[in-house]
């Protein structure tokens, strides 16, 4: 039986990439894929096509240069500053005033949130299918309450106070009695593994 | 703010990427292998070397591979190696 990739660390997905693992490499996708788009579109506020461009670049830069890595358990950090450069480089390119030693004001503010945000994301993928389900409608496709009743087959008031009982769930994962912002090292929750 | 809100709001700050973008980037291992497979015949070609000075964009178009930026310039950086 294949181990379960979604489990495995950044350091061994990393290790496991070098190798010519395609699962591996499938899973860093899906593991960073939001991280890197919410740092183009949202951090950088790129416009559609060029936050695609950049999605694309960094993802290529990663793959091509896995071996130059130094710590393995630095995919993260390395990922956020590939998505930096190709963001500032979009940027520069669109004629967009910009200079590295001025960055956009609140981009490390809005960096640390997002890695705040995949702490979160990783927690969540430790919830059970209905949490998951429920949490990822609402928060990540904004789907309404109504929108989700109709599809699970529950009126929308159950919805609601399932959301709301995820949500504490969620809150025990993230380390209880702790605000949401303790690092996990490449975007998973290390008590949760 | 109730750590509930403070999650929610943290949920709300990783935007889905279009389908799409993701799927693309999970076939880079596949499509680097076609590109590698391609180099090779350019390198082994002179006609085919000739037409991928000429436009590389065109002859990716003909090989069936979508000239992307980041696939352009990987390629330019093989064949100039």
């Amino acid at each position: 039986m294949q181990p379960r990739l979604d489990a495995a660390t950044d350091a061994e997905l990393v290790a496991l990439c070098r190798v010519g693992d395609d699962r591996a490499w499938t899973e860093l996708v899906d593991r960073y894929a939001r991280y890197v788009h919410a740092i183009a579109s949202r951090v950088y506020r790129l416009p559609h096509t060029d936050a695609e461009d950049v999605f694309q670049e960094v993802f290529a830069r990663i793959y091509e240069r896995l071996d130059s890595l130094r710590d393995d358990d630095a995919l993260r950090p390395w990922i956020a500053q590939t998505a930096r450069r190709c963001s500032v480089d979009a940027l520069r390119r669109s004629g967009r005033e910009l200079s590295v030693a001025a960055p956009p004001e609140g981009v490390d503010e809005s960096l640390a949130r997002l890695d705040e945000a995949l702490a979160v994301r990783a927690a969540l993928e430790d919830l059970s299918p209905e949490c998951r389900e429920v949490l990822d409608r609402f928060f990540y496709r904004d789907e309404s309450y109504l929108t989700i009743g109709v599809e699970l087959e529950l009126p929308a008031g159950t919805i609601a106070s399932r959301i709301s009982r995820c949500l504490v769930r969620l809150k025990d994962r993230l380390e209880p009695g702790r605000k949401p912002g303790a690092r996990a090292s490449g975007g998973k929750m290390d008590d949760n593994r | 703010m109730t750590p509930e809100e403070r999650i929610a709001e943290l949920l709300r700050a990783l935007p889905t990427p279009p389908k799409g973008w993701v799927e693309a980037a999970k076939e880079l291992p596949a499509a680097r292998r076609g590109l590698a497979t391609l180099v090779e015949r350019i390198e082994h070609d002179e006609r085919l070397r000739a037409r991928a000075v000429a436009d590389l964009e065109a002859l990716l178009q003909a090989e069936g591979v979508e000239p992307t930026s980041a696939v352009v310039a990987h390629l330019r950086r093989r064949l100039a190696g």
